[in-house]
């Protein structure tokens, strides 16, 4: 159990990590302070992710949930003047040592982004990306891989019929859909989604609530969104960002129900954000 | 309201129509001075045109004079161009824009491309001259050394003299610049969001730019690439500077058999005051012009066949 | 459906791994065979200035059997004829003279009506017209330059004669009308990619506060355009003072100082071209000088393409 750092609006210390809950941790963060040049983007940030959950991460624009999120992975790496300080592990492991092989990293923590951005080539291939990448498959084998991620995706029985046409001929809702199918065919761990349905309808919105529902049970899943009624709709955990700090992160019935701090009331209840 | 004096609308929208007047006169003149270079080159040359023109080596007499040797020299120029300057071109664009880390280096390397690409073609004639074909002097005075057979395409000779091999890394020079700044723009104008893509599922840089990045610029890398190789058919000052001689009576054997290129030739009757010279140049250019023309369509081609449409 | 998948999945990626150590190891290889093609253009430019700074300086300094010739005489002189029996006289100036007689000459004809069309283009031409003309003027920019030196000799050069029997066969109005009209693509092509790149929001403004199509086009946004104008000006400047195939056919051979248009000149790329197709020693005072003229072309240039990327950057930061 980690307590997060203390933040000035709010001084009582606050358990990070829901009551009750025994499923180990999946990623960790103690004291995790991240920068873009001099500009301090996130303020001490401690926190427990567990396995085989769904977190969402909330807050107003700005507030640091994104920058976080891209972290976990290490994409920030291709951002100039970027650096963190603090401790964030996977599994134990330190994400942000310089020895740590960020290629390896990024197989296990996969990432979906806020718009579907599908590669410009066929359905099949955009699957097969990730494990090509990473093992030398037969043929047989990568077309089942490919298949059972599409399945996984709920998207197979959409594109079964035309996996070899262009993945840009999919609307946005399934681009989204084979953007997560693709994240999930090599094999990752965790999951981070950056707002993945802000660029989205609300019929594909449902879709891709649902699918990942049911992804929880197989992978750890991190969402960064806008969207309150969405955190509560597919969360287990919630954490709430203001201007870089975590003001308050617990069981999301309970911090939408009974939020411990006044900020994430007034947050959660619409008074500003 | 104010007091000032109101301009009358109907003055402005005068001005208006005047300047669209000016517009389409300036555009006109353009068009019409493209038309004259056509028309008037036409009627100088088309006559002129036969096999036997294509076919004919170069002669003292105008009516049996052809372009054999310029056409198949222009084409092994152009050839040796492309495989120098295009795989260096397209390296140097892919580092600068997906490996360069932001240094004093990389922006020494950025401003020097920018530089060179403004450098005078005939400049790089004499670089290409003391470089390629004296290796700065190397042996000046003393035999060159031979490698290989004579006979044999591979035959090479130290230093290259006034060489087919040469003329084509000369040329080189001259396109690499921008080879490199068409491919810079290609390889930009891919979305971050694929790169994004590429990395979080784990690509090395490489990985990124070989199955993403490149395929996905690749139309518009072509599309730059035969527009330089355009240019370089096209350049005569550098291989005027590199010596080709006033007339060649075979086409090249091997890389260092001695060459001229079609602009070259243009040049050389374009010069002559005998009006029956005149007309096997402009004739000349009609086919350099046909050439161009076919290399245009082929870049339109690979910019319609190859288009990957990003969202 | 999806627990069993997934489970499946992770099962299935984790077969035979590609190890870490070939993947680095092709990474790095790739990547210093590229940085190795980047340094070769600075290869380039650094053997640009070795040799024609070597070669200029025993010009300047003499050689071991010759007197040199001295830096300030050859940039103040006002003869120049290396060639001619007798003595040898080696002032640069006259050959800077007709170079820029004819650039002023081209660049005269070429950016005003160069500028006027690519607004036409950009603001005034439907956009089936406009992708006609812009298709035409690529392929004017293709045209090999001997083919405009030959346009001047076979057209322009007879029709100034027939206004005036001051042209003779070669003359500086001749050469600088056929450099205007290669330049004329360069001008109109990047002019018309600066005002294009003003954004629309720009002359919605002025159009609502009921400013004119020519309003909104001189006053709103060719000031806006104006540096990337100004950079697209000194690029045709440049490639005006480099051009070498249309004034060794069209401008002549006799170095002078003149401004007149009608009589012939000969510039720094003509010079050039004569000492390389005519029967110069190679180790003789006149060819070397060559490598000095093609040095003070070189630095004239260099310092236009500086000023002209200079513009720019200022450009990119404003809309960026």
């Amino acid at each position: 159990m980690t307590t997060m750092s203390a933040s000035e609006t709010n001084p009582t210390t606050v358990a990070a990590t829901m009551p009750g809950t025994r499923e180990p941790i999946s990623i960790q963060a103690v004291g995790f302070d991240g920068f873009y040049g001099s500009f301090q983007a996130l303020k001490g940030i401690s926190l427990d992710i567990p396995r085989h959950q769904v977190t969402a991460f909330i807050g107003p624009s700005g507030c640091g949930k994104s920058t976080f999120l891209r972290w976990m992975n290490r994409m920030n790496d291709t951002i100039v003047g970027a650096r963190a300080s603090g401790t964030l592990t996977l599994d134990g492991e330190d994400i942000l040592a310089r020895s740590v092989d960020v290629v390896d990293l990024r197989r296990r923590v996969g990432m979906v982004f806020q718009r579907p951005n599908p590669f410009p080539k066929s359905i099949f291939d955009n699957v097969a990306f990730g494990p090509r990448l990473h093992w030398k498959h037969s043929r047989a084998d990568l077309e089942d891989l490919v298949e059972r991620s599409l399945r996984s995706a709920a998207l197979w029985n959409e594109v079964k019929d035309r996996l070899h046409a262009s993945a840009l001929g999919l609307s946005g809702g399934q681009q989204q859909r084979l953007c997560i199918a693709r994240a999930i065919a090599g094999g990752p761990e965790v999951l981070l989604m950056d707002e993945p349905c802000s660029a989205l309808d609300p019929k594909s919105t449902a879709s891709v609530e649902n699918l990942i529902r049911q992804l929880r049970t197989d992978y750890t899943i991190v969402i960064v969104t806008h969207n309150m009624q969405q955190a509560s709709r597919i969360s287990d955990q919630t954490a709430f960002f203001f201007e870089g700090a975590l003001i308050e992160a617990g069981q999301t019935e309970t911090l939408f129900t009974n939020p411990r701090s006044k900020q994430t009331e007034d947050y959660v209840t619409g008074r500003f954000g | 309201m104010t007091d000032a004096p109101h301009i009358p609308v109907a003055r402005r929208l005068l001005a208006n129509r005047m300047f669209l007047a000016t517009c389409i006169t300036c555009t006109g003149l353009a068009v019409c001075v493209l038309a004259v270079l056509i028309v008037s080159i036409m009627m100088d040359g088309v006559h002129r045109l036969s096999p036997d023109f294509i076919a004919n080596f170069a002669s003292r007499k105008p009516d049996q004079a052809g372009i054999r040797a310029p056409l198949v020299g222009s084409i092994w120029v152009c050839a040796i161009c492309a495989l120098t300057a295009l795989p260096v071109g397209v390296g140097t664009a892919i580092y600068l824009e997906e490996f360069a880390k932001r240094s004093r280096l990389t922006e020494l390397i950025r401003i020097n491309i920018s530089n060179l690409s403004g450098v005078p073609s005939i400049v790089y004639g004499i670089i290409g001259l003391t470089a390629f074909s004296r290796f700065f002097g190397w042996r000046a005075g003393s035999e060159p050394i031979e490698l290989g057979n004579p006979e044999s395409l591979l035959y090479l000779r130290l230093p290259f003299g006034s060489s087919v091999l040469a003329g084509g890394l000369t040329l080189a020079l001259v396109v690499l610049p921008i080879v490199i700044v068409a491919s810079q723009e290609a390889i930009r104008a891919v979305p971050n969001s694929l790169r994004q893509g590429a990395l979080a599922l784990g690509s090395t840089r490489w990985q990124m730019v070989s199955r993403i990045t490149l395929p996905a610029s690749l139309p518009m890398v072509m599309t730059g690439a035969i527009l330089a190789m355009s240019r370089a058919i096209g350049e005569a000052a550098p291989i005027l500077v590199l010596g080709a001689p006033l007339m060649v009576l075979e086409t090249p054997a091997n890389l260092m058999s001695e060459f001229t290129v079609l602009p070259m030739q243009i040049f050389n009757w374009a010069g002559r005051a005998k009006a029956s010279f005149q007309e096997i140049a402009a004739a000349a250019i009609i086919v350099q012009l046909a050439v161009l023309m076919s290399f245009n369509a082929l870049a339109i081609l690979v910019r319609q066949r190859l288009q990957t449409p990003f969202q | 459906m999806s627990l069993q998948a997934a489970a499946a999945i992770t099962s299935a990626a984790r077969g035979t791994p590609i190890p870490r150590s070939s993947r680095d190891r092709s990474e790095r290889v790739v990547k210093s065979v590229l940085l190795s093609f980047s340094l070769l253009s600075i290869v380039t430019t650094f053997s640009i200035v070795a040799v024609l700074g070597i070669e200029a300086w025993g010009f300047f300094t003499g050689f071991p059997d010759k007197p040199g010739i001295g830096l300030i005489p050859f940039l103040t002189g006002t003869e120049w004829s290396p060639l001619l029996g007798g003595e040898q006289k080696f002032g640069v100036l006259p050959l800077v003279c007709g170079t820029v007689l004819v650039t002023v000459i081209a660049g005269a004809f070429a950016l005003p009506i160069g500028l006027v069309t690519a607004i036409f283009l950009s603001e005034y031409a439907p956009p089936r017209l406009r992708v006609v003309l812009k298709s035409a003027l690529e392929v004017l920019a293709g045209v090999p330059t001997v083919v405009y030196g030959f346009f001047a000799l076979a057209v322009i050069t007879p029709a100034l004669q027939r206004v005036s029997d001051a042209f003779g066969t070669y003359n500086a109005l001749s050469a600088g009308l056929a450099v205007g009209i290669m330049i004329l693509p360069i001008v109109c092509s990047l002019s018309e990619d600066a005002l294009r790149a003003v954004p629309q929001s720009l002359r919605d403004g002025s159009s609502a506060l009921g400013g004119t199509k020519f309003d909104t086009s001189v006053k709103v946004v060719l000031p806006a355009a104006l540096s990337g104008i100004m950079a697209s000006f000194l690029l045709a400047l440049t490639r005006a003072i480099g051009e070498t195939m249309i004034v060794a056919l069209a401008a002549g051979g006799l170095a002078q100082m003149t401004m007149n248009p009608a009589s012939q000149v000969q510039t720094m790329t003509g010079f050039i071209v004569a000492i390389f197709t005519g029967d110069a020693q190679a180790n003789s005072v006149e060819y070397a000088s060559s490598y000095a003229v093609a040095a003070t072309l070189f630095i004239m240039t260099l310092a236009l393409t500086l000023t002209g990327s200079a513009i720019l950057k200022r450009y990119r930061e404003e809309y960026e």
